[in-house]
C-alpha cells in the first residue's frame, strides 16, 4: 500500500471514528449511570437530522447566513433534540420503570424513522424542491485548524489535517474520562450505576443523576450524527441509515473500551480503520483470498471486510467475560431499574 | 416546618383486575394515536377522521391488502414467538433480525442452486430444514458463550445481526447477475420453491404456519418439561441448579430453538413473501418483535393481537405517506410513538400513583 | 417536656397488605445507647429506615431536637445529623474506602478526597479504628467494611447513629471493640440506637431498651432495671419455655461419611477446609458457626452444588438405596438416583422455591422429570401439594397462587413440606427458622424432631445458640471453614460453643 492510500484510509477512518467516538462517549456516560441505551443509534440519526434541519432553516431563512451562527445553531439543535430523546429514555426507564432494552429499541425505531422521514420530506415541507444542502455550516465544521494544519510540515499532513471538530471530540473523550474518574460528580454518577441503593443511602439523588446522565449521554451521542452529516455527507442527507450502523458500532465500542472513554480515542479509530479496510486491502491479499474462496471479483470481499468490526467486538466481548477482571466489568447495576421502596 | 408527605407516592399493585389493565392500556393507545395524528396533521393537514380512514384503507382497504396485513402480522408473530422461550429464560435475544435473515439466506441458496434440479417438494423441505439449522446455529453461538462465560447476550446477539447482514450482502453480490446489487425475484416465472397457494390464496399457508407455531410454543412452555426448566431458570438460576437442572445445556438448547424458529420466519419470508434475498427482507421486524413479545408479557395469544395492531399502524401510515408523496418512514414514527406510549402504560398498570391529599399537612 | 434527640410518634408503614409498623413510638436521647429489641420481622429495621430516609411513613410524626421534621430521603437524614449503618453495607465494591466516604457529599471542602483522607485518618486515630483508606472495598473483610461504614457516618457529622444488627457478622473480639467505640461515642454526647435481637448484648451495652412486636411498640425499660426474662416476655408476648423436646433414638446407623472435603470459592479462598464428620440416622447434628464460615458451602457440596477438591469423599449409605460416593456426581444424578437427600436451603425463594410458581409447580421442582414423554405430569404433584397444604396448614388461596406472595412462614412450610414428603434418609436444613415467628419456628422444630424419630439423619444449621443447644444431639462447630470441634448437644454449654466458633484451635 502506498503512502497516499494509507493517508486516505486514515482520513476515512478518522471521520467515521469520530462519529463512533462521540456515540460511544455518550453511551458510556449512559451506561456508567446504569442505563444500557439501545436507542443510541436512533438518537444519533436524530442528531444528524436535527443539525441539518437547524442549519437548513437558518441558511435558507437568514438574509446573510454566517458560518459561526450556522455551526452554533446546528450544534444547539442537535443537543436540544437528542437531549430530549435522552429525557424520554430517562422518563420511561427511571420514572416509569420500563425495560431498558425495549425502550431503547423503540427509540431507535422512532429516531431512525423520524430522521429518514424528514430527510425525505424536509425540502417538500419547507416548500421547495431538490436536495437539502447546508454548504456554509458544513464547510465551517469541516474547516481545519489554521496554524496547525499548515505550518508543521509532516505533522500538518498527518495528525493535524482534519477538521477542528475531530480534535474537539478527542478533547471531549479525555474530558469525559477525567469527569468520570477524577471529579466528585463523576464518582457519584458511577456509584449510581454500580449500586443505586448505596448511592441513594449516601444522599445522592439517583433519579436526578440518571436523568442528567441520560440527557447528556443522548446529547453527546447526537453530536456524532451531526458530525457525520456535516463532514462525511457534506451537509446533505442520504436515507441509507449508515449513522445507525455506526451507532451500533458505538454501542459495541463501549464494551471494547471496557467502559473507559480514554480507550475510545484509539478504539474508535481502529473501528474506523476496520470499517474502511475493504477499500484499502492490498491487492495481493485480495488475490489470495479470491483464489481460496473461488470467487472472481474483489468487490465481493468488501462485504466480508465490513464484518470485521462486529467480529472484533464479539471477540472482545467473549474475552472480557472470560477474564472476569473486576476493573473491566460492566457497571454493577447496568440494565436494572431502581425503585427505593421495593422490598 | 410541617411534616409534609412527598407530593407523589408510588406503590406496587400486583393484583390489578384485568378490566382496569385493559382500560389503562386503551387510554394510552388513544393518547398515542392522538400524538401520531397530531404529527400527521402537522405534515399533511389531514383531520383525524381522514387520517384513520386513510389508515384503514391502507391496511384493510381491499381483500388483497387485508391479506398482506395478515401475512406481515403472521410473520411478525412468528419472530415474536421465536423470542418467547429465550425471553422467558431472561435471555435477551436481540438477534432475531440476524437469525431470521441468515435462515432466509439458506432458503434462498437452495432456490438459486437447485431449482428444477430436484423435485420441488424436496427443495422446499431442504429450504426449511437448512433455514432452521442455520438459524439455530446463529442462536446457539451466543447461547454457548452465555452458558460458558456469561458473555453479555444482548450485545452479542446484536452484533450477530450485523455479521448476518454482511454475509447476506456478500451472497447478494455473488448471486447478482446484472450488477444491480440485488438478486431480484427468484423463479419469478416458474415459482419453484415458493410456498404453495392454499384455498386459492397465496398467504393462507403463512397464517396457518404462524398459528401452528403459536400453539406449539404455548404448549411447549406451559406443559412440557423443557418449558418448566426454562421457567425455573428465568426465575432463578440458583433454584434451577438446586433442582438439578443443567443450566448451560438448557440455555444453549433454548437459544438454538429460538434461533431455529427465527430461521423458519426467514424461510417463510423468502419462500412465501418476498421471494428474494437482500439485507432488508426482515425489515427491522426482528427488533419490533422484541417489543411485541415483551409488551405481550410473553403470552402467545396477546402477541397475535399486538402483531396485527402494529402491522395495521405500519400499513396505515405507509398509505398516508404514499397518498401525500412522503417516504415510508412515516410508519416507523407512528410505530415508535405507539410503542413508547404502551411501554409507559405498563407503569400505570403495575403501580398505584398516590397524590398527596389536601388535608394532609 | 424533655427534649429528645429524636422522637417518633405513631408511625405507621405498610407495604401492600403487609403492615410493617403500626402506631409505633419511641424516643432517643443524647449521651445514651438505646437498644431496639424485637424478633425478626417486628419492624425494628423498617422504623429506623424511616428515620434514615430510606422509607417514608404512611402516617405519624418525627421530631428531631423537638422540631417536627419531614425526612424524605437519606440526604434529609444526613442534614439532621442522622446516620444509619445498615446490615447490608451500603458500599460500592469497586471504589476505595475514601471514595466511599466522600460519596454523595455536596460540601466543597468535605467532598475533597485529600481533605477527607486527612479527616478520616483523624477519626480512626481517635477511636482506634484500623482502616486502610485506599483499599478497595471488594478486598476488605466484613469487619473492615463495618469500620468503614462507621467512619463514613462520623465523617458526615452524624450525631444520631443507628446500627442495624451490627454484631451478627463479627467475632466476639470485634464485637467487644465495637462496643468500646460505641461507649466512647456515647461519652461524646452522641445518641446511639442499636438494633438487635440478642439479649446479652442488650444488657451489656444499652442504657434503655425499646421493645417492638409485630410493628408496635410494646414498651421501653431502663436496662439496669430489667432482666433477660422480662425482655424475652415483652419481645415474644407470652412466656415461652425455650424447651424443645429432644428424644434419644437408640438405634443409629451411619448415613453420611464426609471425609477431607474442601471447597474453593470463586475468589480462590478455601471456604470449606478439610472437613470430616459422620452423620447418623435418628440424630440431629447441629452446625454452629458465625455467618459465612462455610456452612452453606458444606451443605451445597453434599448436594453436588459445589465442586469438591481432589481427595474429598462423601459416602452416602442407606439401607434402601445402597452405598454411593457423592463426590463427582451432579445434582441431577444425586436427585435422579432416588437418593433421598433432602435440602432446605437458606435462600428459600432464591434457591429452594420458584417465587412466581404456585405450590403444585414448586412441589414438582425436583421431580418434574418423572413420567415418560416430553410433557409434565402434574396430577401427582398436585395431590402432594394439597396434602402438604392440609398437613402443615399452609395459608394460601389455592395451589396455583404464587408462593412469593405468601408470608415467610407459609413459604417455609411449602419448602420443608416438599423436602419431607420425599421421605428423606438425610435431611439438611440451613437457617430453617430465620425470619419466622415463634409459633412457626416451633412447628418446624417439631417437624425436624419427628423426622429424627422416624430414623432420618438431620443436619440443622442455625444461628441461635439456644435453639442449637436445645435441638441437637451433637453440635459440629465450624470456624473459618474448618471443623473446630464436635460436641455433645446435651452436655455442652453456650460458652463452649461460642468459644469454638470464634477461636480456631491451634491458630
Amino acid at each position: 500500500m502506498d503512502y497516499a492510500n494509507l493517508l486516505a484510509w486514515i482520513t476515512s477512518a478518522v471521520t467515521f471514528g469520530t462519529v463512533i467516538m462521540l456515540g460511544s462517549i455518550g453511551e458510556t456516560i449512559n451506561q456508567k449511570a446504569g442505563g444500557l441505551n439501545l436507542g443510541t443509534p436512533g438518537i444519533m440519526m436524530l442528531g444528524g437530522m436535527a443539525s441539518l434541519t437547524g442549519a437548513f432553516l437558518y441558511e435558507t431563512r437568514a438574509a446573510n447566513p454566517n458560518a459561526f451562527m450556522g455551526v452554533l445553531i446546528s450544534i444547539v439543535s442537535t443537543i436540544v433534540i437528542c437531549g430530549l430523546a435522552g429525557f424520554i429514555y430517562a422518563l420511561l426507564t427511571v420514572t416509569l420503570r420500563a425495560n431498558q432494552n425495549v425502550t431503547g429499541l423503540s427509540l431507535t425505531i422512532l429516531g431512525t424513522g423520524a430522521a429518514n422521514f424528514l430527510g425525505g420530506s424536509l425540502m417538500k415541507l419547507s416548500g421547495g424542491v431538490g436536495q437539502i444542502n447546508v454548504p456554509i455550516t458544513s464547510r465551517a465544521i469541516r474547516a481545519s485548524i489554521p496554524f496547525l494544519s499548515e505550518k508543521l510540515g509532516f505533522l500538518s499532513e498527518t495528525i493535524f489535517k482534519f477538521g477542528w471538530f475531530v480534535y474537539v471530540t478527542v478533547i471531549l473523550a479525555i474530558t469525559a474520562d477525567l469527569f468520570l474518574n477524577k471529579t466528585s460528580v463523576g464518582l457519584n454518577l458511577r456509584a449510581v450505576g454500580e449500586n443505586p441503593a448505596t448511592a441513594d443511602a449516601a444522599g445522592i439523588n439517583v433519579t436526578r443523576y440518571k436523568y442528567l446522565s441520560f440527557i447528556a449521554g443522548g446529547a453527546i451521542a447526537g453530536l456524532g450524527g451531526m458530525f457525520y452529516v456535516m463532514d462525511y455527507t457534506k451537509g446533505t442527507w442520504a436515507n441509507d441509515s449508515i449513522i445507525e450502523a455506526l451507532g451500533w458500532l458505538a454501542v459495541a465500542l463501549v464494551i471494547f473500551t471496557t467502559w473507559k472513554p480514554r480507550n475510545s480515542i484509539w478504539g474508535a479509530y481502529l473501528f474506523g480503520l476496520c470499517y474502511w479496510l475493504f477499500l484499502y486491502v492490498p491487492s495481493g491479499i485480495n488475490a489470495v483470498l479470491l483464489k481460496l474462496m473461488k470467487i472472481d471479483r474483489s468487490t465481493y470481499l468488501q462485504n466480508l471486510y465490513q464484518m470485521i468490526p462486529y467480529l472484533v467486538t464479539v471477540i472482545v466481548l467473549i474475552f472480557v467475560s472470560k477474564k472476569k477482571k473486576r476493573e473491566n466489568q460492566a457497571p454493577g447495576a447496568l440494565g436494572v431499574s431502581y425503585f427505593r421502596e421495593e422490598r | 416546618m410541617a411534616n409534609k408527605q412527598p407530593l407523589i407516592r408510588i406503590t406496587k399493585n400486583d393484583n390489578r383486575p384485568l378490566w382496569q389493565a385493559v382500560i389503562i392500556r386503551a387510554i394510552f393507545i388513544v393518547l398515542a394515536l392522538v400524538v401520531s395524528s397530531a404529527f400527521i396533521y402537522s405534515v399533511t393537514k389531514l383531520n383525524p377522521a381522514q387520517i384513520f380512514a386513510s389508515m384503514y384503507k391502507g391496511a384493510f382497504g381491499s381483500a388483497r391488502r387485508t391479506w398482506i396485513t395478515l401475512r406481515d402480522a403472521a410473520f411478525m408473530l412468528i419472530v415474536a414467538l421465536a423470542l418467547t422461550p429465550a425471553f422467558k429464560m431472561r435471555f435477551w435475544n436481540t438477534g432475531a433480525e440476524g437469525q431470521a435473515l441468515i435462515g432466509g439466506l439458506a432458503a434462498g441458496a437452495w432456490m438459486i442452486y437447485f431449482s428444477g434440479k430436484i423435485p420441488t417438494a424436496l427443495l422446499i423441505v431442504l429450504m426449511l430444514v437448512s433455514a432452521i439449522a442455520i438459524g439455530a446455529l446463529w442462536g446457539f453461538i451466543p447461547g454457548y458463550f452465555k452458558a460458558k462465560y456469561e458473555t453479555n447476550e444482548t450485545l452479542f446477539t446484536l452484533m450477530m445481526n450485523y455479521i448476518a447482514i454482511q454475509i447476506v450482502e456478500y451472497f447478494v453480490d455473488i448471486w447478482d447477475t446484472k450488477g444491480s446489487h440485488s438478486v431480484g425475484i427468484i423463479n419469478m416465472e416458474s415459482e419453484i420453491g415458493w410456498l404453495p397457494n392454499l384455498f386459492n390464496n397465496q398467504y393462507v399457508l403463512i397464517v396457518i404456519i404462524a398459528l401452528i407455531i403459536m400453539i406449539a410454543i404455548f404448549v411447549y412452555l406451559t406443559f412440557s418439561k423443557h418449558g418448566y426448566e426454562i421457567t425455573v431458570i428465568g426465575e432463578s438460576v440458583n433454584t434451577a441448579k438446586y433442582a438439578g437442572i443443567n443450566v448451560p445445556k438448557v440455555i444453549m438448547r433454548t437459544m438454538a430453538l429460538s434461533g431455529a424458529i427465527c430461521g423458519i420466519a426467514g424461510f417463510v419470508q423468502v419462500s412465501g413473501i418476498s421471494h428474494t434475498v437482500s439485507k432488508g427482507i426482515i425489515g427491522g421486524r426482528g427488533f419490533t418483535s422484541i417489543i411485541v413479545a415483551w409488551l405481550s408479557k410473553l403470552n402467545p395469544f396477546i402477541m397475535t393481537v399486538f402483531s396485527v395492531f402494529l402491522v395495521f399502524l405500519e400499513k396505515g401510515a405507509t398509505q398516508i405517506a404514499s397518498d401525500f408523496n412522503f417516504n415510508q418512514y412515516a410508519s416507523s414514527i407512528v410505530t415508535g410513538i405507539m410503542l413508547l406510549f404502551i411501554l409507559a402504560s405498563e407503569f400505570f398498570i403495575n403501580y398505584n400513583v398516590i397524590f398527596r391529599k389536601k388535608e394532609d399537612r | 417536656m424533655e427534649n429528645y434527640a429524636v422522637e417518633l410518634k405513631n408511625i405507621t408503614k405498610t407495604f401492600g397488605p403487609v403492615v410493617a409498623n403500626k402506631n409505633a413510638c419511641l424516643n432517643i436521647r443524647h449521651h445514651e445507647i438505646l437498644a431496639l429489641l424485637g424478633e425478626n420481622g417486628s419492624g425494628k429495621t423498617t422504623i429506623m429506615n424511616m428515620l434514615a430516609g430510606i422509607y417514608y411513613p404512611d402516617s405519624g410524626e418525627i421530631y428531631v431536637d423537638g422540631k417536627l421534621v419531614s425526612i424524605k430521603d437519606p440526604k434529609d437524614a444526613f442534614d439532621l445529623g442522622i446516620g444509619m449503618i445498615h446490615q447490608h453495607f451500603k458500599l460500592i465494591d469497586v471504589f476505595t474506602a475514601v471514595e466511599n466516604i466522600v460519596l454523595g457529599l455536596e460540601d466543597k471542602e468535605k467532598k475533597n478526597i485529600r481533605y477527607a483522607e486527612k479527616k478520616a485518618r483523624e477519626i480512626c486515630d481517635r477511636y482506634g479504628f484500623d482502616l486502610d483508606l485506599n483499599m478497595k472495598v471488594h478486598e476488605m473483610n466484613v469487619s473492615q467494611k463495618q469500620t468503614l461504614e462507621i467512619v463514613k457516618t462520623l465523617y458526615r457529622g452524624a450525631e444520631i447513629l443507628i446500627l442495624d444488627e451490627p454484631t451478627t457478622v463479627l467475632t466476639p473480639q470485634e464485637t467487644e471493640k465495637l462496643f468500646n467505640v460505641l461507649r466512647n461515642m456515647r461519652e461524646d454526647g452522641k445518641a446511639i440506637v442499636i438494633i438487635t435481637h440478642k439479649l446479652h448484648e442488650v444488657l451489656e451495652i444499652s442504657d434503655r431498651v425499646t421493645i417492638l412486636r409485630k410493628g408496635e411498640t410494646i414498651g421501653t425499660v431502663n436496662t439496669a432495671e430489667t432482666t433477660a426474662q422480662q425482655l424475652t416476655e415483652m419481645m415474644v408476648g407470652e412466656k415461652i419455655e425455650l424447651n424443645i423436646q429432644r428424644d434419644l433414638v437408640e438405634h443409629r446407623e451411619k448415613r453420611l461419611e464426609v471425609k477431607n472435603v474442601t471447597v474453593i470459592n470463586q475468589e480462590g479462598k478455601k471456604v470449606v477446609n478439610d472437613v470430616t464428620f459422620d452423620l447418623y440416622s435418628g440424630e440431629v447434628l447441629g452446625i454452629a458457626g458465625i455467618s459465612g464460615c462455610g456452612q452453606k458451602e458444606l451443605l451445597e457440596a453434599i448436594m453436588g452444588l459445589q465442586k469438591c477438591e481432589e481427595g474429598g469423599s462423601i459416602i452416602y449409605n442407606s439401607t434402601a438405596h445402597g452405598v454411593h460416593q457423592l463426590v463427582g456426581l451432579t445434582t441431577k444424578e444425586i436427585i435422579g438416583f432416588g437418593l433421598h437427600l433432602a435440602f432446605v436451603p437458606e435462600d428459600r425463594l432464591g434457591m429452594g422455591l420458584v417465587g412466581n410458581m404456585g405450590m403444585t409447580d414448586n412441589v414438582m421442582l425436583k421431580r418434574y422429570r418423572k413420567g415418560s414423554g416430553p410433557f409434565l405430569h402434574r396430577q401427582q404433584p398436585q395431590a402432594t401439594a394439597a396434602k402438604i397444604k392440609d398437613e402443615l396448614d399452609v395459608k394460601t388461596p389455592d395451589l396455583e397462587y404464587p408462593v412469593r406472595k405468601l408470608s415467610g412462614g407459609n413459604v417455609q412450610k411449602v419448602l420443608v413440606g416438599r423436602e419431607i414428603n420425599n421421605k428423606p434418609t438425610v435431611l439438611m436444613t440451613a437457617y430453617a427458622t430465620r425470619g419466622l415467628d415463634i409459633n412457626t419456628s416451633y412447628a418446624i422444630y417439631n417437624l425436624l424432631n419427628e423426622q429424627k424419630k422416624k430414623g432420618v439423619a438431620v443436619i440443622y444449621v442455625g444461628e441461635d445458640l439456644d435453639v442449637l443447644l436445645g435441638l441437637s444431639d451433637r453440635i459440629l462447630v465450624l470456624c473459618e471453614g474448618r471443623v473446630n470441634g464436635i460436641l455433645d448437644g446435651r452436655t455442652t454449654t453456650k460458652d463452649e460453643v461460642g468459644l469454638l466458633m470464634t477461636h480456631r484451635k491451634g491458630a
